[in-house]
């Protein structure tokens, strides 16, 4: 038995996410009674595989065959469940992110392994594996059993804290059988967001919404965010508008992000919006109107016009930087 | 060409959501029900594709698998300008079983191009697409922000984390579909509700899949605390919270 994680890399780096999820498979292996083996697929150096070691992993495999250069869920789907098989894997482990919702469903099928996603918390019971998955747009948790022998599980970016536990990884090639498969799709371009904060991965967001009036208002928004580490987002009217990337716009249509602290300025609250937010531990919102639904969801809240306050709390932030 | 849109029909986006029968069902009382908004994107731009010339585009299905009470929602896509449907008679229980039984559908008929959504706000798995691909061992595409098709060629644009490529891809295949693939959704005009009540609605027989997972019961999430407020003249206030109190800055 063991516990299979697929972690996943960017041009050979990781990224908290895949930390995040050996910390998630780790604790549950204890729990289980077993050990967690950590897949990574595509070309990455040894040094940066052992940093997976950091939490707890002792044996990584590798494939770094060039059948999997490019993405294909086909072919990434038979690696995952050849390597499962082969580890008696009981309980597979990734993200709930664009890989791992091209990748997981697949999966399940080629496995007959039952799929739970969107997953935040630990199992609610180990046998019958009982686990909460995200229902109707953050309104509610489904409660669900999954009895078959394999399991799979995608756990929401953000939602499980790092645990260190360093310890020493043995690393092998995993020697899947792929060769002669070929990706179908022919990828004529490909475009990276680098060296920038993707508003996934960030723990801070700062998001605006239609009460920033206008484009020209988004700098105070910029500099509180960069100021903390963070990420800027925004509603979607605005994006819509044209007023911010539609890379920002977070809700039931866009992104779902699950940050430590949303700044929600100038933004209603709408069910749609708050379908992509209420997952954030903490909401702040900035707005004139005290009835607005954001407050509902707010633990901190500034009724007041985000043209004069805005200024004020980027000051108050610089000073409490530099004390 | 052929497309198939995968139509999931799901509570309105503003109704309270609520569950009966000790939180194992939810309550339908009260209840409007729409189609998945990712699908009435997709339909909206599966049929901007019929229209363009020559993309070689013919025919618009769509396919939904569900007990009759959900043909007002199929109405509604063939009213919006679908061509005809299909509907699977069968209350599914989860993804896999909603996957197995579209997989049906896409047998017995010839589609070039197979639309899903990335996810149904109901049990938002982001599963059906994925699943449904590997049931046909058809080429799957997740997070599509632009489908086009040109002299029967289709170009997507998918995005990944972080990122985003552009791709050919073989027919037939199953596309799941992001933000960005049309602005907005097309509504139907009276002529076309008119017209949908003589489409045909093609009723297919239930695979013989079991669900693989159960449903125990519904959880609400944890309520917030109620709001602490900070006077406006004093942000310093709220930074001071955020620093010693909730610790996250
Ligand atoms: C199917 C569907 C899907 C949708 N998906 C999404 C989604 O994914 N994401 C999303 O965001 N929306 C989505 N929406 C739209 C959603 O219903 C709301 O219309 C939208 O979220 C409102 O954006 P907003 O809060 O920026 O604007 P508004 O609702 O106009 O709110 C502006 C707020 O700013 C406040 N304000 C005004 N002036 C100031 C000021 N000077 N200082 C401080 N506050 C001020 C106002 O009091 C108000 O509360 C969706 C809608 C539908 C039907
Ligand atoms: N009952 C259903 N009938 C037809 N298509 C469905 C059904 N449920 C889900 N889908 C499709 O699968 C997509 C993703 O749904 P899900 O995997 O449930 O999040 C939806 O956007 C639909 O395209």
């Amino acid at each position: 038995m063991s516990v299979l994680v697929y972690t996943e890399n960017w041009d050979g780096e990781f990224k908290k996410l895949s930390f995040e999820l050996i910390s998630f498979a780790v604790k549950l292996a204890e729990e289980m009674q077993t050990e967690v083996v950590a897949l990574s697929v595509g070309k990455t150096k040894d040094e940066e595989l052992k940093k997976l070691s950091q939490y707890g992993v002792k044996r990584i495999l590798k494939v770094e065959n060039e059948e999997v250069d490019q993405f294909d869920p086909q072919i990434y789907a038979k690696v995952l469940s050849e390597v499962a098989a082969r580890e008696q894997a009981s309980l597979v482990v990734m993200a709930d992110n664009n890989t791992g919702k091209a990748l997981a469903p697949r999966l399940s099928v080629r496995m007959k392994a039952a799929l739970a996603s969107g997953v935040s918390s630990m199992p609610d019971s180990l046998s019958p594996f009982v686990i909460k998955t995200r229902a109707f747009s953050g309104n509610a948790f489904a409660v669900t059993e999954l009895p078959t022998e394999v399991k799979i599980v995608t756990i929401a970016q953000n939602s499980f804290d790092l645990v260190e536990k360093p310890s020493e990884a043995v690393i092998e090639d995993a020697g899947v059988d792929i060769s002669g498969m070929k990706p179908k799709t022919v990828v004529k371009e490909v475009e990276k967001q680098t060296d920038q904060l993707l508003l996934t991965d960030a723990e801070i967001v700062v998001s605006g919404g239609r009460g920033m009036r206008s484009a020209e208002n988004w700098a105070p928004i910029e500099e509180l965010a960069s100021l903390m580490n963070g990420a800027t987002a925004c509603s979607r009217p605005v994006s819509d508008e044209g007023w911010r990337p539609h890379e920002e716009h977070t809700g039931q249509t866009g992104k779902v992000i699950s940050p430590n602290v949303y700044f929600a300025i100038g933004i209603s609250g709408a069910t749609q919006h708050l379908a992509g937010v209420s997952g954030s531990k903490y909401i702040i919102a900035i707005n004139n109107d005290k009835e607005a639904p954001i407050f509902d969801a707010a633990q901190y809240g500034i009724v007041g016009d985000a043209a004069k306050i805005l200024p004020k709390l980027v000051d108050a932030l610089k000073k409490a930087k530099s004390a | 060409m052929n497309i198939l849109v995968c139509i999931s029909h799901v509570p309105d986006t503003t109704t309270k959501i609520k569950f009966s029968e000790n939180n194992t069902r939810l309550d339908t009382a009260g209840i409007q029900w729409v189609i998945n908004p990712w699908d009435e994107l997709s339909l909206t731009r599966a049929l901007e594709l019929k229209e363009k010339s020559g993309s070689g585009v013919q025919k618009v299905s769509i396919a939904h698998v569900g007990p009759a009470s959900t043909e007002p929602t199929i109405r509604k896509a063939l009213a919006i300008g679908a061509d005809d449907a299909y509907r699977v008679d069968t209350e599914a229980r989860d993804a896999y079983q909603v996957a197995a039984n579209l997989a049906e559908v896409v047998k017995s008929g010839s589609f070039d191009m197979i639309l899903c959504g990335i996810e149904s706000s109901d049990y938002n798995g982001s599963s059906v697409g994925g699943m449904l691909a590997e049931f046909l061992d058809y080429v799957s595409v997740s997070g599509i922000s632009h489908l086009d098709v040109e002299n029967g060629e289709v170009h997507t644009t998918r995005e990944l984390d972080g990122g985003c490529e552009k791709l050919i891809v073989p027919a037939p295949f199953v596309g799941i579909v992001q933000k960005g693939i049309a602005k907005e959704p097309r509504i139907a005009a009276m002529r076309g509700i008119m017209m949908a009540r003589k489409k045909p609605i093609q009723l297919v027989d239930a695979a013989d899949k079991e669900p693989l997972t159960v449903i125990k019961e519904f959880e609400p999430p944890k309520p917030r605390p109620a709001c602490k407020f900070v006077d406006p003249e004093n942000p310093e206030e709220l930074i001071e919270l955020l620093q010693n109190e909730a610790k996250v800055i």
